[in-house]
């Protein structure tokens, strides 16, 4: 009687596990053979993470509109539950004949690459791709989006460093890694560029994963940065940056959003974010597609191209001068022109 | 390198520290009565959920307190029937309930706040503030916080049953030899429920306290503090006392990292984070005084063995 009980018990919990792995129901194909058919793997988070799923889903909706395609039919998506379900979701997707995939995360790398060596009639888009050692070991189906997110980061600098009144701002990151590295890089190489007084002060949340996702570590880091005279603090750490906001709120001083606008979180403490236009890039690799000029190899998102940017709009606005903008601006030019190189490490 | 030692400093270290102090106690009731708790994990994180919704529901903090409680019981309700009732493995369970938490937190989130990263901004609690002290003072920044006060009467209680009450004795009773307990007609089940019961009300309060101070649930927000707390309860021998004092060295070791980190100390803050682990294994290893669990921890009790 106990044992049974258990096991019943035991199933619930398995069933109630496996129930977090969720998927759309798969639809047939007839009718479609001219419309181009797209599939997408979220990263773990998936919809709703305010970040770079919801970009890539707006892309998506973009695409639908642009070709008149379905979502849920045209446009299929799905949402790993464990890591170790995107190599499967991404068999999944190109056993259904989808035309282009897109991996949505650095992580997807590998993976796609080994698909793609499976699906050579299938074309595949990752976002923050990291490349093969050896760049011609790209399989031809396959496109690497990638930021320069260096670009963006040293513009923020540069703003941060003109508008703090104390010569001191603050960076806090998620896990150590040469990532996030490259946005500290750009940050302090900004601040400088702008402002030669101005002094950075860069805390890490930790050396795992974890660290992007521990906003209690990411409060006391921005509390100490506060502490020390810093009035502004850029944070590139997922949701460890939500308590970078929150001492933002208690010490009422300024903080710095990344990869999507993140103003909502802290209307009125958040002086710009740094952006990474995924939707741009998941619509441009849609649109290759469709105009069959689909090219493999590594794909550069910048601020020419206008894959990175940052925030200055009616909300900020009054944060912001417009003389400093129009140094932000002039600096900008300088990026693009290739008057200002960029670093895109620490050394 | 002195300068740091400062009441900031020691205002930090408290303020990291709550989390672990909590679900230490918490791990003491419960593995004092023989049930391991892996699940601290798991009830930390669905208490951390269970505030920020009663918080959000009822505009009320306070009653985000109960929230968080509440759920953190319901979560050792659960570990109770399937470890005591059903004499399951108790590692084992644990480790399903922390993964189920995981899901189910996520679930909820999108279900009532429609998105997988973090839920709407919610009421805190309020300060008690001092009059005439300055806002950046030791007492505004931690003592003043109702829970950082709540922790303090806890750990003052904790010590106390655990050590000179009726109630207390029967818990380790039943933990270190539960049929010598049960011949003199405790019983040993219920005695456990309470531990696991007690140890989940502890943990969802210290689930609470992260979520209220961050005013939002975001996903996976306890992000191992658990398992520090568990190596907390190890690293102080099973005691109250021993445990908080554990919590507050890794709390002191996290905020000594952030220091240096904000100083530009060019120290590897590897090294800095590592030193609490590698304390606990050297306790472990017995180097400084053993660390022995309770006899019958991790056993289920099968009456007449």
């Amino acid at each position: 009687m106990a044992g049974q009980l258990f096991k019943v018990i035991l199933l619930i919990l398995v069933t109630a596990i496996l129930g977090g792995c969720s998927g759309q129901n798969p639809s047939s194909t007839i009718d479609n053979k001219e419309k181009i058919q797209v599939g997408l793997v979220f990263d773990i988070g998936g919809l709703g993470d305010k970040s770079f799923n919801d970009q890539a889903y707006t892309g998506l909706k973009k695409a639908a509109a642009e070709y008149s395609l379905e979502m849920g039919k045209d446009i299929e998506y799905l949402e790993p539950a464990e890591a170790a379900d995107r190599e499967t979701a991404l068999r999944q997707m190109a056993s259904k004949k989808k035309a282009l995939i897109f991996g949505i995360g650095f992580i997807f790398s590998e993976d796609v690459n080994r698909v793609a060596k499976d699906f050579p009639e299938t074309k595949f888009a990752c976002v923050d791709y990291v490349s093969p050692a050896n760049e011609a070991d790209i399989p031809p189906n396959v496109v690497g989006l990638k930021y320069k997110e260096e670009e963006g980061a040293f513009l923020v600098g540069a703003l941060a460093s003109l508008v703090t009144k104390t010569n001191k701002i603050g960076f806090v990151g998620g896990m150590q890694s040469p990532l996030i590295k490259k946005f500290e890089a750009g940050y302090k190489a900004g601040a400088h560029y702008a402002n030669p007084k101005c002094v950075v002060i860069a805390n890490y949340a930790g050396m795992t994963p974890d660290a992007f996702k521990n906003p209690s570590k990411g409060k006391e880091l921005a509390l100490s940065i506060y502490d020390k005279g810093a009035d502004i603090i850029f944070h590139a750490s997922g949701s460890t940056g939500l308590g970078v906001f929150e001492a933002a709120r208690d010490k009422k001083k300024l903080a710095i959003g990344v990869d999507a606008d993140q103003y909502d979180e802290a209307p009125g403490y958040i002086l710009t974010s740094m952006i990474k236009k995924v939707d741009v890039s998941v619509f441009e690799e849609v649109k290759a597609v469709h105009d069959n000029n689909f090219a493999n190899g590594i794909r550069v998102f910048d601020l020419a191209s206008g894959g990175i940017d940052y925030i200055y709009n009616d909300k900020n606005k009054n944060l912001i001068t417009e003389d400093t903008h129009q140094k932000i601006e002039a600096i900008r030019q300088k990026i693009i022109n290739g008057e200002i190189k960029v670093p895109s490490s620490l050394d | 390198m002195l300068e740091m030692l400062t009441w900031v400093m020691l205002a930090q270290t408290i303020r990291i520290s709550i989390p672990y102090v909590l679900a230490s106690l918490g791990g003491v009731y419960s593995e004092r009565s023989g049930v391991v708790n892996i699940a601290l994990e798991g009830i930390m994180l669905n208490g951390a959920l269970g505030a920020v919704l009663a918080s959000y529901y009822a505009q009320n903090a306070w009653i985000g307190i109960l929230g968080g409680m509440g759920a953190g019981l319901l979560t050792a309700i659960l570990l109770a029937i399937i470890t005591i009732r059903f004499k399951a493995d108790q590692i084992v369970s644990g480790v399903a309930i922390n993964l189920l938490a995981i899901g189910l937190t996520k679930f909820i989130l999108r279900l009532v706040f429609n998105s997988s990263s973090n839920s709407s901004r919610v009421e805190g609690l309020p300060i008690w503030h001092l009059p005439g002290v300055p806002m950046d003072s030791f007492w505004n920044s931690v003592i003043g916080s109702p829970l950082v006060l709540l922790t303090g009467v806890i750990i003052l209680v904790s010590h106390i049953i655990m050590k000179k009450s009726v109630f207390g004795l029967r818990i380790r009773a039943v933990g270190e030899h539960p049929e010598a307990a049960d011949s003199v007609g405790i019983s040993v089940a219920r005695m456990r429920y309470w531990g696991v019961l007690i140890s989940g009300l502890l943990a969802g309060l210290a689930g609470t306290y992260l979520a209220l101070e961050q005013h939002q649930f975001t996903q996976n927000m306890t992000s191992g503090r658990g398992y520090i707390a568990l190596a907390a309860m190890i690293f102080g021998k099973w005691t109250p006392v021993g445990a908080v004092l554990a919590s507050l060295l890794f709390g002191f070791s996290e905020s000594l990292n952030i220091q240096f980190q904000s100083m530009g100390y060019q120290i590897p803050n590897q090294f800095i984070q590592m030193i609490p682990y590698v304390v606990t294994m050297v306790v472990l290893l017995g180097v400084i005084g053993r660390s022995v669990p309770p006899a019958a921890d991790g056993k289920p009790y099968e009456a007449g063995n």
